[in-house]
């Protein structure tokens, strides 16, 4: 008997409900009507929920992150009058609004697994937060409106009305970036349940005060604040009984909430530009005519600048995070740079190598386009060393027993290598990561400087001034580097690094403002020819927003699992089957699952845009006017 | 003279930066770098010659010109040949490498350093968490430097009469005892390993020596005995005084906020 295709597919599909259905029959069968934790089916409830809340994020992560972009492109393309820009922050506002919705969705799913699965810990959480959870609903219409009335404005609010969509734009982000706030607030909350002295509630001072007194007869009222400074931590919870004691905002300004917010931030706009350029990529390598890749090929560019801008702050943001643990719990930050977690920073550092090699791939790639651009490229060689001795100090481990047999650790002495080991300490790192920043900025500076020829007077002044400011801080940057080997770690952390910082923005700073005054009524020697950009490169983009993805999953892991064994570090007990740390191994596996899920739905979602978008006309007149512009 | 071709060049790269790695920074600067970590410099190395004879067309063409020509152009045939029978015999000689080498169990497993208790404790007794806990003579250094000299002296006899058997009598890990251990004891001249942790950190890891470490990041195989058997509060305080007084480094501290 011959059997249709169409009938095997509904066969098969049948057998797949079937057994589906079996397999979470079992959940169903149990009582578990006061459960303190509910197991998911099939996957288990810290799968399910680690699926939904990373896809979420991921989501959420890219639909804060574009407008923030935007709103600043159409305000350029509103001050310039160049059509152009509005179009394109108009083209990234509709790639949100696809995201929009599935961002929702997944939240909703997110709160329907924490609700099922962990019932005793979500009592605890809406239990403190509640009035969070009204202000979070609140702001959440606040920004779907916003979003409906500046996306579907657009074309109508042009003109004169042109200041108010502007305003709606900025308004957005407010909402955005305080939806992201509150959120956090919650989850750094298990994380650090403490604040500082200084910073808590008059009620908390008096209730750890009592506290205090009450577990040590030997304390009198006047004894009982010696030593205790404004930097002092104290618990929001009764150190005895856990019993939460102090009040909304001591929870919600609790000690690592405002280090996630900025570090977010930042990662946001960097997220939001490497998706968009995949996404330009994409389009890019698809497009049949000249004009679309022309729209493309800048949009891409476009893209990749926003996502510079944001991955370069971003390690002072995470290093700051970092500081911010240590100080929390010194156990805590034990198990996440040299104990439990340090392998994964590791992979961090390989991963951050592939972000500035990626970029920097791409700008080089880029001036390929601009005529005039060639007398930059002797300089070329000496930056790719650069980038590559910092990236492989960047990842050299400090303990190498690991990944080295028992014949070579014989040979090295021990764990640590006696030369190479210095690498893997952070005074070395730090000196790496600001090098490779620095470089980065050049190559985006030589990038600017192409096809152009700077006629101001003093241009030979102003480029000896560069060097030198480059020279001397990369000198500045290296000798506090090693300084740092021989101090004490607390003048290190608090001293030295931040100075490294400093050096490292001020050189951009100074630079930038330079070079702007040097170039500002420069000849055009040759033009941009948007479009001529090699295929290679768009798979750079598209690599850069995987590496991005996978990064967040990443450390999503750590944030996550330096809590270990509590739903709130130190005061509530993970007492569920899933009461351990998963290995490094199964997190890379989850979150690669994790990866190729989010970018089947951005995917799916960008396809449904592009379907809607096939009977309009292919090229717009300002798209053909970008593939014949000469400016960038 | 005839000028390299970029092939050339950047396989002159690659052997050189291998050569280099593998006998002149571990060989004559100093001691060899296990195989993982030279491997892991070699993929940079690779990547960054990736992207600069990909950055340009021109590059990447004048880059495969050779590979073309040797394989297509007919007054290579000779090269041809060579390769033919060179690749083969490279690859076989690498497989003979790895297979005739004598057996080389792996390192150990454990993370780099145990993750310590939230709370310190002296036997039974809780001293307080493992954050807020300071060295109760550590304030002597500024206070009264006769009576810090004396705890550091009184750490010196302890050090000496306890510990130096392994950790040796330069606080290197070059004791006595060290060539038979595995682990080798820690070395306290490392710059990584005194300015990283708090003086408590280092309190509950001579307390409790090596029964006292945590499950998990293991099998840690330490031979270190649990002090707290032996020594007094005091005497660990003392001993954690001159350890930082002999090297010189100041063990962590978080300044104001604490």
């Amino acid at each position: 008997m011959k059997i249709s295709k169409k009938r095997l597919y509904l066969i098969l599909g049948c057998v797949l409900v079937f057994y589906a259905v079996l397999a979470i029959a079992p959940a169903f069968a149990q009582d578990m009507s006061d459960a303190e934790y509910r197991p998911f089916p099939v996957i288990g409830s810290r799968t399910a929920a680690w699926i939904a809340a990373q896809l979420h994020l991921l989501f959420g992560s890219f639909i804060l992150g574009v407008p923030m972009f935007a709103v600043i492109i159409e305000f350029i393309g509103w001050k310039t009058k160049d059509e152009r820009y509005d179009r394109m922050a108009q083209e990234f506002i509709k790639l949100c609004m696809g995201a929009f919705s599935t961002t929702a969705l997944l939240g909703g799913v997110l709160v329907f697994i924490l609700i099922w699965c962990y019932p005793k810990v979500m009592s605890k959480l809406s239990g403190i937060f509640g009035p969070t959870m009204i202000f979070y609903v609140i702001l959440f219409f606040g920004e779907t409106f916003t979003l409906y009335l500046y996306s579907y404005g657009w074309d109508k609010m042009q003109g004169r009305h042109k200041g108010w969509h502007l305003f709606l734009g900025v308004l957005l982000n407010v909402w955005g970036t305080a939806i992201m706030f509150v959120s956090n607030s919650w989850l750094t909350y298990q994380t650090s349940p403490a604040t500082q002295h200084g910073i808590i509630s008059e009620m908390r001072k008096k209730s750890w005060m009592d506290e205090q007194l009450a577990s040590d007869p030997a304390l009198t009222p006047e004894t009982v604040m010696e030593g205790v400074t404004d930097h002092t931590m104290i618990p929001l919870h009764n150190e005895t009984t856990g019993e939460f004691m102090a009040t909304v905002w001591d929870a919600v300004n609790n000690f690592t909430w405002m280090p996630v917010n900025i570090h977010r931030l930042i990662g946001n706009i960097a997220f939001g530009g490497s998706i968009v350029a995949a996404y330009a990529a994409f389009r890019f390598l698809v497009a049949k005519t000249k004009a679309d890749k022309a729209h493309y090929d800048w949009m891409g560019y476009t893209g990749n600048f926003i996502a510079l801008c944001g991955l370069i702050p971003l390690p002072f943001a995470g290093y700051w995070l970092g500081r911010e643990i240590y100080m929390f719990n010194n156990t805590m930050g034990i198990n996440m740079m040299g104990s439990l977690f340090s392998w994964l920073f590791i992979i961090q550092a390989v991963m951050i190598g592939v972000l500035f090699i990626g970029a920097n791939y791409y700008l080089w790639s880029g001036m390929g386009r601009i005529q005039g651009a060639e007398i930059y490229a002797r300089y070329r060689p000496y930056m790719i060393i650069a980038i590559i001795v910092c990236v492989a100090i960047w990842m050299t481990p400090r303990t190498l027993s690991k990944i080295s047999t028992a014949s070579e650790l014989s040979a090295m002495g021990g764990a640590n290598h006696p030369h190479l080991g210095f690498f893997g300490l952070m005074t070395a790192k730090n000196t790496a990561v600001n090098i490779v920043i620095l470089t980065t900025f050049l190559s985006f500076l030589f990038y600017r400087r192409s096809g152009k020829t700077p006629t101001a007077s003093w241009r030979k002044v102003g480029n000896i001034a560069i060097s030198s400011i480059f020279f001397f801080a990369v000198v500045a940057i290296v000798v506090i580097g090693i300084v740092g080997f021989a101090v004490p770690t607390d003048f290190r952390v608090n001293v030295l690094t931040p100075w490294q910082v400093v050096i490292a923005l001020a050189v951009m700073f100074a630079v930038t403002v330079l070079d702007v005054f040097m170039y500002r009524r420069a000849q055009t020697s040759g033009t941009i020819e948007w479009g001529e950009m090699t295929d290679r490169s768009q798979y750079v983009l598209i690599l850069l927003a995987i590496t991005f993805t996978s990064l967040m999953g990443l450390m999503g892991y750590a944030r996550s699992g330096l809590r270990e064994q509590w739903h709130v570090f130190g005061v509530m007990p993970d007492t569920s089957p899933d009461a351990f740390t998963p290995p490094l191994s199964e997190a890379v596996n989850m979150v690669a699952i994790i990866m190729v899920i989010f970018f089947a739905l951005v995917g799916f979602i960008f396809w449904l845009g592009l379907w809607g978008e096939k009977k309009k006309q292919a090229t717009t007149p300002v798209e053909a006017e970008v593939a014949t512009e000469s400016d960038d | 003279m005839k000028k390299l071709s970029l092939f050339t060049i950047c396989l002159i790269i690659l052997v050189g930066s291998w050569v280099f790695l593998r006998f002149v920074v571990g060989g004559i600067i100093s001691v060899p770098i296990p195989g993982s970590v030279i491997a892991m410099y070699m993929g940079l190395i690779v990547i960054a010659i990736l992207v600069h004879i990909s950055v340009e067309d021109s590059l990447f063409r004048e880059f495969r010109r050779p590979i073309l020509e040797t394989l297509v152009d007919d007054k290579r045939r000779l090269h041809r040949r060579v390769l033919v029978v060179l690749i083969p015999l490279l690859l076989l000689g690498y497989t003979y490498l790895i297979i005739a080498q004598r057996a080389n169990p792996p390192g150990s497993p454990r993370d780099a350093h145990p993750s310590p208790p939230l709370e310190l404790t002296y036997k039974d007794e809780v001293i307080g968490t493992m954050q807020d806990v300071v060295n109760p003579f550590r304030h002597y250094e500024k206070d009264d430097p006769e009576a810090f000299k004396a705890h550091v002296e009184n750490g010196k006899r302890v050090y000496h009469q306890n510990c130096f058997y392994c950790h040796g009598d330069h606080l290197d890990g070059q004791g006595h005892f060290a060539p038979y251990l595995q682990p080798l004891p820690a070395n306290f001249q490392d710059p990584g390993i005194i300015p990283n942790f708090q003086e408590s950190f280092f309190f509950w890891r001579i307390a409790k020596g090596g029964p006292g470490l945590p499950a998990a990041g293991g099998p840690w195989d330490s031979a270190m005995p649990v002090w707290e058997d032996t020594l007094t509060k005091d005497e660990i305080w003392d001993v954690i005084l001159f350890l930082s007084d002999y090297t010189g480094y100041q063990p962590r501290t978080f300044g104001e906020a604490h």
